[in-house]
C-alpha cells in the first residue's frame, strides 16, 4: 500500500484516477477499520486533508459549504452552522465516540454508503448537495443520489467528494435528526429519521422533507410522510399520519441490530418525535 | 515496500520515525517508538484505550495512519505528568480508586484531560457522554466519573 | 511469643482505610506492562488461522506454501503437539483443532514470521480442506436426539436415555419432597427462562511472549489470572517438566474468569520451540470474541410453590447450560447456587451440561450462578407480587441463616443475607417514589467463594522494610490489600511494605485468581507469613535480651517483654531487629503455604429502578444500590469497586449483551460495536452498602467479594423491567425489540 497526501485537488484526482484500488482518506474512521479487518487492501490511500479548503466551513449563498475533511467535532464548534442546521450537526455528532468525532466527516459518512449512516438522513432532509471532483471536472449532485446500494456509491472511478453544501436555512424552518440505538452511544442506528420543515405563522407545515435510515438498502426520502403533514398543524392526528407513513415506507431487514417489526414501528415513533423537535426549532424555540 | 519518513512532535519532543503506509499511529507509538502506554483494546475505534490528541483534538490512534502525523503535534499518556509531578487527574484516579485493572486508564485519562481543557465545569452527564467511547469493564464507571468531576472542581478552585 | 487468635472484634489500624495502591502510578502513567507490552530481542510475530465454519471435519491442512514464504520461521498445527495427557486433551484441542473444527473461530494452524504483515500473508497461504458438517448452537436444539453430534461416545452414565450425545452429563442437588411441598402451596409459578451467552469483555486481548531454547528450558510472559496454571497446563501439553518452564504474569487488563485457561500460550511455546526464537502473540478483539471463553447460554425451567403469607414450600429447577464445544459448562455451580439464599424444606435442582458449536465456555464471574438466580429470583418476585407481598419481606421470611442446611448440602455458619435484606429495607432507595413507566426490582444472590493452594513469602530487608511475594495476578488492587494486611499484622506503616507478584520460579503452587479467593486466601497466607516473621523477630529479641522466647510479645511493630516477669527491656522495633539480623542468625523472613479452607460464602441484595420507553422498548437504569456482605472490607474503595463493576456487568447481561449466531453458525457480532457492553452514558452512579459479618474462617473476617455482585442484577433488572413494562420478561437480554414485542403482545393479547 502507498500513502499520498497531495496538496491540490488536481493532484488528488490524478492519483485517484491513476491507480486501481485507490481510496480516499479524510477522517479514516471507516477506512481504517476496513484496513484492519482486511476487508480492503488498497494499493493507494490518498489523504485529502492537506488540500486547501478541505478543512473549512464557508458561507455561500446564505448556506454553508463544508469541506470534505471537516470533522463532526469541528461542525459542532461552528456557531453559524449549529444555528442553521442543528439537526445535521447533531446527526454528524452521533457518529461514534468523542474520539471518532475528532476525525469523522460528513463526506466519509456518505461515501461509506451504509444505509444506517447517521448524517445522511439529516443531509437528505436538509436537501444538501455535494460537490464532486474528478477527471471529468466538477459536478454537484443531491446527497440522496450518492449512495447506490450498501457499501457502493454512484461516484465514478477517480472522483471524490470535495465538499457538502447545506442550503440557506428557510425562514421559519427547522430540522432534526433522531436515531434509535440500544445503548446511549457507540452503536450503529437501528433506525434513523431526519425531518426538515417550514411552518407558516399559524404553525401549519408549508414544506417538509422526511428521510429514513437503516430501514432499506439505502437512505430514503419519504415523500408520503411529507405529504401527510403538508398544510397541517402538527397536532396528534397529523403526527399519527406522519408516523404511519414512515412505518409504511420502511422496508427493513432483520439482523443483529433489530427485527423487521421493531424497525418499522420505531421508524414511525422517531418521525413523530423528530418532527416535534423540528417544529419547535422552526418556531425559533430551542430543542 | 519503501517506508515513509515522518517528522512530528510527540509530547513536545521532535520525533522522526519510519513506518509502513498501513501502520496506524498506534502501531507506530507501540511498536516503533516503544510508547506502550496507549493500548489496543479493539483496533476499530470502539474502546478508546488508544486515545491520544493530535493538534489538540482527541482521537483514537488506531483510527489514524502513522503517516498522517507528519507535522502534527501528538500527545499521549506518557506526556501527561510533568517530570515527577502527576497531572491532577492522575493523582485523583489513584486517590479515588478510579481504576481496577488499569488497561483502560491511560485512554480515559487522556480523554478526560481533553474534556477538562475544553469544559472546566462539566456536568455528570457531559462527562459520561464525553467518555462514552472509553470502555471500562471493571469499575462500572462510577469512580471514574466521580474522579473526573472532583478533579474539575479542584482545578476550578485552584484557578 | 503470644499471638492474637482471639475471637473478640479487633480494632484495625490499616485494614479498613483507603491508601493509594502500590501499582497506581505505573497505571496512570502508562508505564505498567500488560500482556502485549513486552518485547524480546529477535522476536517473531505469531498469528492464528481460524475456522470459518461452525462445524467441519479437517480433511487435510497443507502448509507448504506458507512455509515457503520468506520470513516465515515456523508453522504449527495440532499434529505438532502429538498425543497429550488426557486431562489436557480438550485444552489443546481448543487451542488448536484436531480432527474437527468445532466452532467459528476455532484455531486450526498458526505461524511465526518476521513481521505481522508476513504472518498475515502466510495464513492466507495455508490450505485447509474442510468437510463442512451440520452444526447446532442452541442449547435446547443440541439436546434433541437428532441434533448434530460434536463428540460421539463421551456421554457420562449420569445422562438418562432419550437425549443427544451432546448432553455430556447430568447433576442433581437438593433435599425433601418437591411434590409434597408443591401440594402445600397456595400458588405455584412454573416458567421457562432463557439467557444469552455473554463474554467477560475484558478490554485487554489475550497476549503472550514465549521463548524456548534447545535445552528445553522456556520462559513465558503472559496476561493470565493464574501463571501457575499456565505453567502446569503448558508443561503437560508440551511434555515438559514444570520446573523447566518459568511463567511470569504481566499486569492483567481484566479477566473476570476468562483468563483462567490457556489459548495462545502452548501455541506460542511450540512456535518458539520450532523457530528457535521468541514469539509474541496478541489476539485481535474479534479473535477474543470468536474464540475465547464466553459464558453459557441457558434454558431453565423453574417451579416454585408459595403460601399466601409468603413461605416457599418447594423449589425445583431444571437447568440446561451449553458450554460450547467441550464439556464443562458451569451448570453444576448453577444448580448448586440456584436456591442457596433460601432455607427450604423441599428443594431440588437438576442440571444438564450440553456441548454446542460455539467457543468453549470459560469461567465468567460467579460462573453459572447469575442465570440460575435470574430464573429463581424472577419466579419468587412473581409469586410475591401475585400475593401483593413485599418482595423484601418474602425474601426475609425464607432467608438462609446460620444453621440453614443449604440446598447444595452444607450447613451455613454465620452468613450475611439477612443483614443485606434488612439494610435494603431500611435504605431510602426502597421507599423513593417512582414515576410513570418506571419499575423497581430487587433480587438476592449467592456465591460460594474459594480458597485453595496458596504460598506467600514475606521478607524483612536489612533496613526494616518488608517485601511480600505472592503468586496471584493482581486484577483489581489485591497488592494493596496484601500490603495492608501485612502492615496491619506487623504493626508498621503501609508504605513500609511492598507486595509483588512472583513468577512461577519463586513460589510453590498457587491456585488461579478465581473464586474470589485472593483477598481471602492470599490474605490469610500473608497474615500467617507475617506472624511467622514476627515469631522469628520475637525470638531474635529474646536472644538479645537473654530471656525465654515465650516471654516476648509483638505489639505495635516492636518486640516487647510480655509482662513484668520478663524483665525490663526497651522495645525493639522491626527496624532495629532487622538492622542486626545478620548478627542474630541471619536474614528474617516469614512464609506460609496452605490449601486454604473456610472461604466463607457471600450474599448480596440488589435494588434497581428502571424506566421503560413504551414506544421503543428501551430501558434506562435510573438508580442502583448494591448491598453485600464483605466479611471485613480490607480496602473499602476496592470492595465498592467490585460491587459496582459486577452490577454493571450484570446490567449489560440483562439489557444488551449477547452472542448472536446466524443460521450458518457464524458469530454475527464479534466486535465491541455490536457486542454491546455498557458505556458510561448508559449508567447512573452505582450506590453501595458494605455489610461486615465476619467470616470465621479468616483471621480478620474477610470474605471474597468479587463474584457475588454479578449474581443478583439479571433478576433485579428483569423484575424492575417487568414492573415498568407491565409484562413478565423471561428472556435475556431484554433488548429493546424484545421488550417492545412483549409490550405489544400484552396489549394485543
Amino acid at each position: 500500500m502507498r500513502y499520498e497526501a497531495p496538496q491540490s485537488v488536481e493532484a488528488a484526482v490524478d492519483l485517484l484516477a491513476g491507480a486501481e484500488g485507490a481510496f480516499v482518506l479524510a477522517g479514516g474512521t471507516d477506512l481504517l477499520v476496513k484496513l484492519r479487518s482486511e476487508m480492503l487492501e488498497p494499493d493507494l490511500v490518498v489523504d485529502i486533508k492537506r488540500i486547501a479548503g478541505m478543512k473549512e466551513i464557508t458561507p455561500e449563498d446564505g448556506g454553508w459549504r463544508i469541506g470534505a475533511a471537516v470533522s463532526g467535532a469541528e461542525m459542532g464548534e461552528h456557531a453559524g452552522l449549529v444555528a442553521d442546521w442543528p439537526g445535521v450537526v447533531e446527526a454528524a455528532g452521533l457518529i461514534g465516540s468523542t474520539q471518532v468525532q475528532g476525525r469523522a466527516t460528513l463526506a466519509g459518512n456518505l461515501c461509506n454508503a451504509s444505509p444506517a449512516a447517521d448524517s445522511v438522513p439529516a443531509m437528505v432532509a436538509a436537501n444538501a448537495t455535494v460537490r464532486i471532483v474528478g477527471p471529468q471536472g466538477t459536478r454537484d449532485i443531491a446527497v440522496i443520489d450518492v449512495p447506490e446500494s450498501p457499501g457502493k456509491t454512484t461516484l465514478a472511478p477517480g472522483e471524490f467528494i470535495a465538499s457538502v453544501f447545506l442550503p440557506a436555512k428557510p425562514k421559519q424552518g427547522g430540522d432534526a435528526y433522531l436515531r434509535f440505538i440500544p445503548r446511549t452511544e457507540m452503536d450503529i442506528a437501528v433506525v434513523g429519521c431526519g425531518v426538515s420543515l417550514v411552518l407558516d405563522s399559524a404553525g401549519k407545515v408549508t414544506s417538509a422533507r422526511v428521510s429514513l435510515g437503516a430501514v432499506g438498502p439505502k437512505v430514503m426520502l419519504v415523500e408520503a410522510a411529507a405529504e401527510a403533514i403538508l398544510g397541517r398543524a402538527l397536532d396528534d392526528s397529523a403526527l399519527e399520519d406522519l408516523a404511519a407513513a414512515c412505518s409504511a415506507a420502511a422496508s427493513p431487514i432483520e439482523d443483529k441490530r433489530g427485527t423487521v417489526d421493531f424497525r418499522r414501528h420505531v421508524a414511525g415513533v422517531l418521525a413523530r418525535r423528530a418532527a416535534e423537535i423540528a417544529a419547535t426549532r422552526a418556531k425559533g424555540e430551542t430543542a | 515496500m519503501s517506508q515513509i519518513h515522518v517528522t512530528t512532535s510527540i509530547n513536545g519532543d521532535a520525533t522522526e520515525f519510519l513506518c509502513e503506509a498501513e501502520d496506524t499511529l498506534l502501531d507506530v507509538l507501540r511498536d516503533r517508538l516503544g510508547m506502550t502506554g496507549s493500548k489496543e483494546g479493539c483496533g476499530t475505534g470502539d474502546c478508546g484505550a488508544c486515545s491520544v490528541t493530535v493538534d489538540g483534538r482527541l482521537v483514537c490512534s488506531c483510527l489514524m495512519l502513522g503517516a498522517e502525523a507528519e507535522g502534527r503535534e501528538v500527545t499521549t499518556i506518557e506526556g501527561m505528568a510533568t517530570g515527577d509531578r502527576l497531572h491532577p487527574l492522575q493523582e485523583k484516579f489513584i486517590e479515588m480508586a478510579a481504576l481496577q485493572c488499569g488497561i483502560c486508564t491511560p485512554g480515559i485519562l487522556v480523554a478526560a484531560k481533553s474534556l477538562l481543557e475544553k469544559n472546566p465545569d462539566p456536568s455528570e452527564e457531559e462527562v459520561r457522554y464525553w467518555l462514552a467511547g472509553n470502555l471500562c469493564r471493571c469499575t462500572g464507571y462510577d469512580k471514574i466519573i466521580r474522579a473526573v468531576m472532583d478533579t474539575a472542581a479542584d482545578l476550578r478552585r485552584a484557578s | 511469643m503470644a499471638l492474637d487468635h482471639s475471637d473478640k472484634p479487633r480494632t484495625f489500624k490499616v485494614v479498613g482505610t483507603r491508601p493509594p495502591r502500590p501499582d497506581g502510578i505505573d497505571k496512570v502513567t502508562g508505564r505498567a506492562r500488560f500482556g502485549a507490552d513486552i518485547v524480546a530481542p529477535g522476536m517473531l510475530t505469531g498469528r492464528v488461522l481460524r475456522s470459518p465454519h461452525a462445524h467441519a471435519r479437517i480433511v487435510k491442512i497443507d502448509t507448504s506454501k506458507a512455509r515457503a514464504l520468506p520470513g516465515v520461521k515456523a508453522v504449527v498445527t495440532r499434529a505438532d503437539f502429538g498425543a497429550v495427557p488426557e486431562d489436557v486433551a480438550d485444552v489443546i484441542d481448543n487451542c488448536m483443532a484436531g480432527d474437527k473444527a468445532l466452532y467459528d473461530g476455532h484455531a486450526v494452524a498458526a505461524v511465526a514470521a518476521s513481521s505481522a504483515a508476513v504472518a498475515r500473508k502466510a495464513l492466507r497461504l495455508i490450505d485447509v480442506d474442510y468437510e463442512v458438517l451440520p452444526h447446532v448452537t442452541d442449547v435446547d436444539a443440541a439436546m434433541k436426539p437428532d441434533a448434530p453430534v460434536l463428540h460421539a461416545g463421551r456421554q457420562e452414565e449420569t445422562v438418562p436415555e432419550g437425549y443427544s450425545q451432546n448432553v455430556m452429563s447430568r447433576v442433581e442437588f437438593g433435599h425433601g419432597d418437591i411434590d409434597k411441598g408443591l401440594a402445600e402451596a397456595d400458588r405455584v409459578v412454573e416458567r421457562t427462562y432463557r439467557t444469552g451467552a455473554t463474554h467477560q469483555g475484558y478490554i485487554e486481548p489475550h497476549a503472550c511472549l514465549a521463548t524456548m531454547g534447545p535445552d528445553g528450558q522456556a520462559d513465558l510472559w503472559c496476561c493470565t489470572q493464574g501463571h501457575y496454571m499456565v505453567r502446569n497446563t503448558c508443561a503437560a501439553i508440551l511434555g515438559m517438566e514444570q520446573g523447566q518452564l518459568r511463567v511470569t504474569a504481566s499486569e492483567i487488563g481484566g479477566g473476570f474468569g476468562g483468563k483462567t485457561v490457556v489459548f495462545l500460550e502452548p501455541v506460542a511455546l511450540m512456535l518458539s520451540k520450532l523457530a528457535g526464537r521468541p514469539v509474541k502473540m496478541v489476539m485481535s478483539r474479534s479473535e477474543v470474541l470468536r474464540a475465547t471463553g464466553p459464558t453459557s447460554s441457558t434454558s431453565i425451567d423453574v417451579k416454585i410453590g408459595m403460601t399466601k403469607d409468603g413461605r416457599i414450600t418447594a423449589g425445583f429447577a431444571q437447568l440446561r447450560y451449553q458450554g460450547g464445544a467441550y464439556p464443562g459448562s458451569p451448570v453444576d455451580m448453577g444448580s448448586m447456587s440456584a436456591f442457596a439464599p433460601y432455607d427450604l424444606e423441599n428443594v431440588k435442582t437438576v442440571g444438564f451440561d450440553v456441548v454446542t458449536n460455539r467457543p468453549k465456555a470459560a469461567a465468567y464471574r460467579a460462573p453459572g450462578a447469575p442465570m440460575a438466580a435470574f430464573a429463581v429470583e424472577s419466579a419468587i418476585d412473581e409469586l410475591a407480587k401475585g400475593f401483593d407481598l413485599d418482595p423484601l419481606e418474602v425474601r426475609l421470611k425464607n432467608a438462609a441463616r446460620e444453621g440453614t442446611v443449604a440446598s447444595y448440602g452444607p450447613t451455613f455458619p454465620a452468613i450475611g443475607l439477612e443483614a443485606t435484606l434488612e439494610a435494603a429495607k431500611a435504605h431510602p432507595h426502597w421507599t423513593a417514589p417512582l414515576g410513570e413507566n418506571q419499575g423497581r426490582g430487587v433480587a438476592c444472590g449467592f456465591w460460594f467463594n474459594f480458597g485453595g493452594d496458596t504460598c506467600v513469602t514475606l521478607n524483612v530487608t536489612p533496613d526494616g522494610t518488608v517485601t511480600v511475594s505472592e503468586g496471584n495476578p493482581d486484577i483489581g488492587g489485591s497488592r494493596a490489600s496484601m500490603t495492608m494486611m501485612a502492615a496491619e499484622e506487623l504493626g508498621i506503616p503501609y508504605d513500609r511494605v511492598r507486595t509483588i507478584i512472583a513468577d512461577t520460579g519463586a513460589l510453590g503452587q498457587n491456585e488461579v485468581t478465581d473464586g474470589s479467593r485472593v483477598t481471602f486466601a492470599v490474605g490469610l497466607a500473608t497474615i500467617e507469613a507475617a506472624r511467622n516473621a514476627k515469631r522469628e523477630m520475637c525470638k531474635r529479641a529474646a536472644m538479645i535480651w537473654g530471656i525465654d522466647e515465650e516471654a516476648v510479645e509483638w505489639v505495635d511493630g516492636a518486640a516487647r517483654p510480655a509482662g513484668p516477669n520478663a524483665g525490663k527491656h526497651d522495645p525493639m522495633t522491626l527496624k532495629e531487629i532487622a538492622a542486626i539480623a545478620s548478627n542474630t542468625g541471619g536474614p528474617i523472613a516469614g512464609h506460609y503455604e496452605v490449601n486454604a479452607e473456610g472461604a466463607g460464602v457471600s450474599f448480596g441484595t440488589h435494588m434497581v429502578d428502571v424506566e421503560v420507553d413504551p414506544d421503543t422498548g428501551a430501558t434506562k437504569i435510573l438508580r442502583y444500590t448494591v448491598f453485600q456482605d464483605a466479611g471485613k472490607a480490607v480496602h473499602p474503595a476496592y470492595v465498592e469497586g467490585q460491587f459496582q463493576g459486577g452490577a454493571v456487568q450484570g446490567i449489560g447481561w440483562a439489557l444488551n449483551e449477547e452472542y448472536i449466531y446466524g443460521e450458518d453458525g457464524i458469530l454475527q457480532n464479534a466486535g465491541f460495536l455490536d457486542y454491546r457492553i455498557p458505556v458510561a452514558s448508559d449508567l447512573p452512579m452505582i450506590d453501595t452498602v458494605i455489610l461486615e459479618i465476619a467470616n470465621p474462617g479468616h483471621p480478620y473476617g474477610v470474605r471474597g467479594v468479587g463474584e457475588t455482585p454479578i449474581v443478583p442484577p439479571l433478576a433485579a433488572i428483569a423484575n424492575a423491567v417487568s414492573e415498568a413494562a407491565g409484562v413478565r420478561m423471561t428472556d435475556l437480554p431484554m433488548s429493546p425489540p424484545r421488550v417492545l414485542a412483549a409490550i405489544q403482545g400484552q396489549k394485543g393479547g
